[in-house]
């Protein structure tokens, strides 16, 4: 037996094998055999490039000029998408509204993450009297009706929190509210699953090897488990975008969500309900890209759903 | 040589729906710098138990250590506070598991699970770990350590994983290895290998080893003490020589005439202990080894016996003296 291998003329392991895939390559590999997934990404990412690469065409100003004598213009080679009816011109408006919601998607989902990973991985991997307090918790926070309080509080706060700015926008207030709405009303799903996996993970050997190494609770918590139960946090934290895009919409359409004149795809149907027939394009354009964006969204969860779990690798060969 | 861990009378019990399960009762033992101790018994006779025990790792709740000390280099385990044992753990004692399969983090390469212990032990750059990693993996037998850092445990074959295991535990260099069944998953030339790396080891790092087994072939190698525990008690304790050669307890030597021999004529059958361990919610009130026991007098149902000395160094605890066929 030789306990002291020398490096000795044995060719490197890249000259005799290619070296294996990496789990990354792997993944990769799969979604792309997912083909509506595949259109999903390249929807988003034509919806990203639409509402960011839009500024350069219209300036967020024209987006806000009002001009009643030109209210509900149907789509015409000035107005390509039409105007609303205080005279917005609606492609400007779909444009900026778009960054809008797609913000508020993004940063809900990183909150609802946030949370429900931490509440999730704490309550899964201490057990005992900590766990139930805060499964109790997310029991009760499920039993709060989500759309009701969305409606309650955004009615509540949204014009109390001054307009900010940021990357060199003025936003209302109201966004804010309805992200941290958004975002605390919905991480108790993910928390579930995160718990659940913990609590079959923190039974394994390696997690008891890892601390008769003398690893700290946080860095096993967070290096050592965390990482065995990212797939369902990657499939939960891409459709949550997708809902709170939705979330969003539906309270701005009933009027108590993000406050004009700040445009989303959302309070863009607000002004459109009583003109459904009499001047369609006002809930066409938005209604399409929130249709459009959603859709692509979940196709790609679905997506990451099937590359990321290990048992779909036979079925899909 | 003085001792280096001192467990005295632990007793660890569990408190489950259906009882509390008695798991380890008052077990003594000695391990001494440099010497390998080996700890035999059949499946559930609180071999782990102890060993998890001594490490503080057992789950409280249910389980708890309910009386006992565990003397580390004079230092009560038991007693010192949890950012101490954090500390020991790694450091000072180190442990190997049975089944290097489940025991590596599938999603971390094996480089960053042994530098994660250099650099929380050690306070060292990521460089300096990374250089100490390479070499121990080097040290215990990985071909091209320096390519294999970065790859994952699913890449190496079960051996490969335990001598991974085998240099995570060496890693700040430990005064004492808990070996929890590291061979027992592993076939048995790289037990073999697995043997004989954990002995050059040793020999070059001067430390002491604990090595569970039910394996008796393995004790024979590497051990220099060996205890024989059944239903949480140590029943037999002797060096490694008299435990093969004159073994006491009715126990003991019943394992002994389980084990297949080399020098067994080929249409002898190998011998059984009959039955099972009891249940170690409802101890019986004497000896527990009993019921199974081809020696048992009537003192046996009704008194346990206590480990007694039989030799100079060699206890046991019995009734019978086994040689002689007589009560004593």
């Amino acid at each position: 037996m030789e306990t002291n291998v020398t490096k000795t003329n044995i060719p490197a392991i890249s000259e005799v094998e290619k070296p294996p895939l990496l789990l990354s390559q792997l993944v990769f590999l799969r979604f792309k055999r997912h083909k509506m997934a595949v259109a999903g990404v390249f929807i988003l990412i034509l919806m990203i490039c639409y509402a960011i690469g839009g500024t350069f065409f219209k300036t967020e100003a024209f987006s806000l000029v009002t001009d009643t004598s030109i209210r509900l213009n149907a789509p015409s080679s000035v107005h390509l998408f039409g105007t609303d009816a205080v005279g917005r011109d609606i492609l400007a408006r779909t444009i900026y509204g778009g960054q809008i919601s797609l913000l508020i998607g993004l940063i809900a989902m990183i909150l609802e993450v946030i949370v429900g990973v931490l509440i999730g991985a704490i309550a899964g991997y201490y057990g005992g009297i900590l766990d139930s307090i805060l499964m109790r918790f997310t029991e009760a926070m499920l039993n709060i009706p989500q759309i009701p309080l969305l409606l309650v509080l955004g009615k509540m706060l949204s014009d109390k929190i001054s307009p900010i700015s940021l990357f060199g926008r003025q936003f209302s207030g109201s966004v804010i509210v309805i992200i941290a709405v958004i975002g605390l009303t919905s991480w108790m799903g993910l928390a579930r699953i995160v718990r659940a996996n913990f609590l079959s993970l923190r039974e394994q050997e390696f997690v008891t090897a890892a601390r008769c190494t003398g690893t700290k609770n946080r860095s096993i918590i967070f290096e050592h488990i965390l990482p065995n139960t990212m797939a369902p946090i990657i499939v939960s934290a891409t459709l949550a975008v997708a809902n709170a895009i939705i979330s969003e919409a539906y309270v701005s359409f009933l009027g108590v969500g993000v406050m004009p004149p700040t445009a989303t795809w959302g309070n863009m149907l607000n002004g459109a309900y009583n003109y459904i027939e009499s001047a369609p394009w006002l809930w066409i354009f938005p209604g399409s890209l929130i249709v459009l964006t959603v859709l692509s969204i979940n196709f790609i969860g679905d997506g990451l759903r099937d590359a990321l779990d290990p048992r779909a690798l036979t079925q899909a060969e | 040589m003085g001792a280096l861990l001192e467990v005295k009378n632990l007793k660890v019990q569990f408190n489950t729906l259906e009882g509390v399960v008695q798991a380890v009762n008052g077990v003594s033992f000695i391990v001494e710098k440099g010497k390998t101790l080996g700890i035999v018994g059949e499946s559930g006779c609180g071999k782990s138990v102890t060993v998890l025990s001594v490490m503080r790792l057992i789950a409280e709740p249910p389980g708890k250590i309910s009386s006992g000390e565990v003397l580390f280099e004079g230092k009560d385990l038991l007693k010192i506070d949890k950012i101490h044992m954090q500390n020991i753990r790694g450091q000072e004692i180190a442990m190997v598991f049975q089944d290097p399969m489940t025991s590596l983090n599938p999603v971390l390469t094996i480089g960053k699970q042994i530098s994660e212990a250099i650099i929380v032990h050690q306070h060292v750059s990521n460089e300096e770990a990374f250089k100490q990693t390479v070499n121990l993996l080097e040290l215990v037998g990985i071909p091209q350590a320096e390519a294999r850092y970065n790859d994952f445990p699913h890449q190496f074959s079960g051996g490969m994983r335990q001598r991974v295991m085998i240099a995570m535990g060496l890693s700040c260099n430990p005064s004492l290895l808990i070996a929890d069944e590291p061979t027992t998953s592993l076939d048995v030339t790289i037990q073999a290998q697995i043997v004989e790396l954990t002995k050059s080891l040793q020999s070059k790092f001067g430390m002491s080893v604990i090595w569970i087994t039910h394996d008796l072939g393995v004790i024979a190698e590497i051990a220099d003490r060996v205890i024989v525990m059944y239903a949480g008690y140590i029943v037999e304790e002797a060096d490694v020589f008299s435990i093969f050669e004159n073994p006491v307890h009715p126990y003991t030597l019943s394992l002994l005439k389980s084990l297949p021999r080399v020098d067994s004529r080929r249409y002898e059958r190998l011998a059984i202990i009959p039955g099972s361990p009891p249940d170690c919610i409802h101890m019986p009130a004497g000896c527990p080894f009993m019921v199974r026991c081809g020696f048992a007098i009537e003192r046996c149902g009704v008194e346990n016996p206590l480990l007694e000395i039989v030799e100079d160094d060699h206890k046991a605890a019995c009734w019978v003296d086994v040689k002689n066929g007589r009560a004593e």
